[in-house]
């Protein structure tokens, strides 16, 4: 007998016992769906509706429907799609760093986590689009030269930021997609008609033969090992494209790891905001259970803590630099027009994330839902704080100026949430949300012997 | 090669399959074709795996991206050169973001390339055996063989106690 014992499975899933009880239970959620989805989906439609003809009337109209105007050049745009690269940023850390790490308590969210990293780099690349107005000279942005053979220039942060986003969607997406193929196969052998036809074509004629999944797993493991530098890089080069500027509040050599943190703060907080409604609609308890919730709101509060530090970090240097105008930045930054949005970013991010350090907190999913909505909101005013108060106050005051946001400019970020949740939604409809095949690795596989020993059945009660 | 003989046998149990596979291949059965819900690498061992070659698409993928980006910023900063701030026109670090870039993108690709290869993916036609709970619960071990070999596997697989057998043709 080759097969040892194993310790598998013996306690993050407790209530899961059967190999084929994991399909029941997760394509059970692709059946025909019922009223609440309907109601979500309807909303997202319609909010897609009004993204669309908000983006289409400031195509019409011009960037001036903006409230974008010098000296705030970047304002809501490029807020939000600092957010969303950075929304993505867990979904990776879930999907890759953990996977690496062998963390037990990933395999039941990491599905639905890689998703929304997905989905948030399909919204955050939208936002740059948006943002240079003239859309028919989007194009640019790819790197050719010009009519005159001139190229771009390849040493500027925000060609970096090129990269360094198509490059993030694409490995990311073929990540996601590689893994549902196992996935999508165990959907195909249960499903009929037009959906099998579907399922049968994305899951590339998948069988699991010890020779698809020997080199599965190899090629998985490396692209998880691409993928996690791949992720620190990301929101770094998105830091850079304010820290290589001399704006202060934004020249600082901190921005990198402090945006790095950020990221996987909000994105951990954002999968808790999708996972526990995912959770209760499709009646997943037996698979994401309060000890998954109490691992990622760990992983919130550390983050929590860095990001907080970078906070006190940065307002102890512009003081402790001397420099008079990284001060007065800094002193507005606190006390200025812009005091508000600091404050909202402080107590989210910095204070609310407190309470997680109870334990009664942690495994309190209603508490936890409401913590990740505090720090979704704070970390979107953060960047809010960064970019604007830092560009409406720069170094003359001549030049301060006060950027107050339009109605085209909310109704886009309003959409931009529909836009992710409709990409969401269908994915909880089409897509195993849950990782079949991963999770039932780490359950204790069904043994002959062990079965007979316990006088048959056993094993399986 | 679909038109060959062989026998699929499906199993309830991680460790009857095991030994079904290393009995048969005592027996000098050495073409059979394993299939499991998940990655399960007893069965791996059983078979006797080595290490899988998709690491060469991935190292040489990873370092052509190296190179490809390296001369590509290179090449268009010589090309029309534009001397900014004094800096030199090949100027490393300026460029690191996007040569790391290139270099995770060519190897992820490259990646899934070998695994397309390498396990003969994507191949969509039905296939003639195979037991839709493989992708649920069950283990199964389709053998190739005719005549008495046939009958030798049979017996070897029916010692293992398997839910079901069937014999036919899996698809290539």
């Amino acid at each position: 007998m080759a097969v040892g014992t194993q310790e598998r499975g013996a306690l993050t899933h407790p209530d899961v016992h059967r190999l084929d009880d994991v399909n029941r239970d997760v394509l059970k959620v692709l059946a025909t769906p019922g009223k609440g989805w309907w109601m979500l989906f309807g909303l997202a439609v319609a909010g897609v509706g009004l993204f669309l003809t908000a983006w289409g009337w400031q195509i019409y109209k011009g960037i001036g429907v903006s409230g974008l105007m010098s000296p705030v050049g970047w304002g809501v745009y490029i807020t939000t799609f600092v957010f969303w690269v950075g929304i993505a940023h867990s979904g990776t850390l879930i999907s890759a760093i953990l996977f690496l790490f062998r963390a037990p308590w990933r395999q039941s969210i990491y599905r639905a986590a890689e998703a929304m990293t997905v989905f948030a780099v399909m919204t955050a690349g939208l936002f740059p689009l948006i943002h240079v107005g003239r859309l028919w000279h989007a194009y640019w942005l790819i790197p050719y030269p010009n009519s005159r053979f001139l190229w771009p220039n390849f040493k500027s942060p925000l060609v970096w930021d090129v990269f360094a986003v198509t490059t993030y969607f694409t490995v990311s997406a073929v990540f996601f997609y590689l893994g549902t193929v196992p996935d999508v196969a165990a959907a195909r052998d249960r499903a009929v008609g037009l959906r099998k036809k579907f399922y049968t074509v994305i899951s590339l004629g998948w069988q699991g033969t010890d020779q698809q999944w020997h080199h599965f797993g190899k090629a998985y493991v490396f692209l998880a090992a691409l993928a996690t530098p791949l992720v620190l890089s990301v929101h770094s080069v998105v830091s850079w494209d304010f820290a290589m500027s001399i704006v202060p509040g934004w020249h600082a050599t901190i921005f990198a790891p402090y945006f790095v943190a950020g990221a996987i703060f909000s994105g951990v907080a954002m999968v808790i905001t999708l996972t526990v409604p995912l959770r209760k609609i499709f009646g997943l308890e037996a698979y994401l259970t309060t000890k998954h919730y109490d691992a990622m709101a760990k992983l919130c509060l550390f983050t929590s803590m860095i990001v907080f530090y970078a906070y006190l970090s940065e307002f102890f240097l512009a003081w402790y630099s001397g420099e008079e105008i990284e001060r007065s930045a800094f002193w507005n930054r606190l006390f200025g027009t812009y005091w508000w949005a600091t404050w909202i970013m402080l107590v989210c991010n910095g204070f609310v994330p407190i309470m997680l350090w109870f334990k009664r907190v942690r495994h309190s999913i209603p508490a936890l839902f409401v913590i990740s909505i505090f720090v979704n909101i704070g970390m979107w005013f953060e960047r809010y704080v960064i970019v604007v108060t830092s560009l409406h106050h720069e170094y003359m005051p001549f030049a301060w100026g006060i950027y107050r946001p339009s109605v085209t400019e909310m109704s886009i970020l309003l959409g931009s949430f529909c836009w992710f949740g409709f990409w969401f939604l269908l994915f909880t409809r089409l897509i195993p949300p849950i990782a079949i095949q991963e999770l039932k690795e780490v359950l204790p596989p069904p043994m002959r012997k062990k079965a007979k020993a316990h006088d048959g059945g056993e094993a399986h009660a | 090669m679909s038109t060959a003989q062989g026998i699929l046998a499906s199993y309830e149990y991680l460790d009857s399959t095991v030994d079904a596979i290393e009995n048969l291949r005592k027996a000098g059965f050495k073409n059979l074709k394993v299939y499991a819900p998940y990655p399960e690498h007893h069965i791996e061992h059983a078979l006797g795996y080595g290490e899988s070659p998709v690491r060469v698409f991935t190292l040489v993928g990873a370092l052509t991206g190296t190179a490809t980006g390296f001369a590509f910023t290179s090449w268009t900063a010589v090309d029309w050169p534009l001397a900014v701030g004094g800096k030199p026109m090949i100027s490393i670090p300026a460029f690191i973001p996007i040569v790391f870039e290139m270099t995770v993108l060519f190897g992820a690709l490259s990646t899934v390339i070998g695994l397309f290869i390498l396990s003969r993916l994507p191949n969509i036609k039905p296939a003639v055996v195979y037991d839709p709970e493989f992708t649920a619960g069950r283990y199964g071990i389709y053998v190739e063989a005719d005549g008495s070999r046939l009958e030798e596997a049979r017996k070897i697989m029916n010692a293992e106690e398997p839910i079901e057998l069937r014999e036919g043709a899996a698809d290539a």
